[in-house]
């Protein structure tokens, strides 16, 4: 093997630089984030919590583009309850701390939707609530 | 170029590459040609045999449509009557204030008016109406704030400019609807609405959102907003806001403009009603009673 000298030692700097990240963190990836559960006490969801937390992503794209493009907002019907086709609507009724239970997760997933540039977290709602 | 920069020494043999490089080029501009010009003129030579029922059905469909547009669905519309607005002026200001508390309408101040975000507004008569005389116009009328909200025309320009499908008409009701989540802010709508019924969001308008709905998003900046016929309420049952807001005094009637037995065509086939910029031909769905 020609410049043996310089390949090897550049390899393992290149392998040690990439892994750097983590490293630093110990070889760990951090305590993993338990959302807050509803603070209201509700225990059902639309979908099972683990399909939940898989799909969430997807049942909001499916929701918002039936409801927006297909005018479809017919409710969906779990276990005799019915609920509205919404985040601000449906979704943060029960889980009313976006801070809390969406944040824990995609901070540490370092996700960054952009659902918030539009929709109100409870939070903000609240900030500027109607007076009369 | 080759036979000049390799002179004299092995002529014959550049002679004769020469011409094959010639011959070789002769077919492969024949065959290009070929390629490229036969699928034109198969295309061209097949759609002319059907061409011609094509364009008459298309003709018979055009004439249909002169009288009446095949109706189809509902179409949601309203009418607006001005007799009302004017003996209660403030009749405008609780239909303006409701849309914006329905839908996080911001206010901006004067000094900021470049931004402004219209839904439903006033404004004067010569402005509403371009295309009729104001020429000794009646005292009330010349007077009088028209309320003015996106038409949700039969034919939206708007719709047909977008280039991401992000304004479309509903099928279900005719609703000229927004997708803010697909908008990206191009403004060919607001350049193609005949009526400035849109408006861009030059800036981030919740500062100035006063109070919110908590049940209705706002936008963001860079997207193109307008009024909705209260889409969201109407799921529920509901009046659109402003017609909610002067409940009551009929000033606002809302309903399916192509269902005969509907309150707004009662009152269609009762009064002489007026819309705005007919000539644009979009068929707008708000009608006034002047």
């Amino acid at each position: 093997m020609y410049n043996k000298g310089t390949i090897i030692p550049g390899l393992i700097l290149f392998v040690l630089i990439v892994m750097s990240p983590v490293l630093y963190n110990g070889l760990k990836a951090g305590v993993v984030p338990t959302p807050e559960p509803p603070p209201g006490g509700q225990k059902q969801c639309v979908l099972p919590a683990k399909e939940m937390k898989d799909t969430h992503m997807q049942l909001l794209n499916e929701w918002r583009d039936e409801v927006l493009r297909h005018d479809d907002r017919v409710m969906v019907e779990v276990d005799g309850k019915k609920y509205r086709k919404g985040l601000q609507t449906t979704c943060m009724q029960c889980h009313t701390s976006k801070e809390k239970f969406c944040d824990s997760c995609h901070e540490y997933a370092s996700v960054k939707p952009y659902c918030w540039d539009c929709h109100l977290t409870p939070a903000q709602a609240a900030s500027k609530k109607e007076t009369h | 170029m080759s036979s000049d920069s390799c002179a004299g020494s092995i002529e014959e043999g550049d002679a004769l590459m020469d011409n094959e490089r010639r011959k070789f080029l002769k077919i492969a501009g024949i065959s290009a040609l070929a390629g490229i010009g036969a699928p034109a003129i198969a295309k061209l030579t097949t759609t002319a045999a059907y061409a011609a029922p094509q364009h008459e059905e298309a003709a018979k469909a055009a004439e249909a449509g002169a009288e009446e547009d095949a109706v189809s669905g509902k179409q949601y519309g309203m009418v607006i009557d001005m007799r009302k607005f004017i003996e209660q002026p403030e009749l405008l200001d609780q239909a303006i204030a409701a849309c914006a508390l329905a839908h996080n309408v911001p206010e901006f101040p004067p000094d900021k008016q470049k931004s402004e975000i219209k839904w439903i507004w006033k404004t004067p008569f010569e402005n509403a109406f371009t295309e009729e005389s104001f020429t000794h116009l009646a005292k009330n009328i010349e007077e009088a704030e028209f309320p003015v909200l996106c038409n949700h025309c039969a034919h939206p320009s708007c719709v047909r400019v977008c280039p991401t499908k992000a304004t479309f008409k509903q099928k279900d009701n005719g609703i000229v609807a927004m997708d803010y989540h697909r908008c990206i802010g191009c403004r060919f709508c607001m350049a193609a609405c005949p009526y400035g019924a849109r408006s861009f969001n030059w800036e981030d308008p919740r500062p100035y959102v006063k109070t919110y709905n908590p049940n209705f998003p706002t936008r963001m900046r860079g997207v193109v907003e307008k009024c909705n016929f209260c889409g969201e309420r109407l799921a529920l049952g509901q009046q659109p806001a402003c017609v909610e807001a002067c409940k009551g005094s009929g000033a606002m009637v809302f309903g399916d403009i192509n269902d005969e037995k509907s309150e707004v065509r009662q009152v269609l086939a009762k009064e002489f009603t007026i819309q705005r910029k007919p000539s644009a031909g979009t068929k707008p769905s708000v009608f006034y009673i002047v």
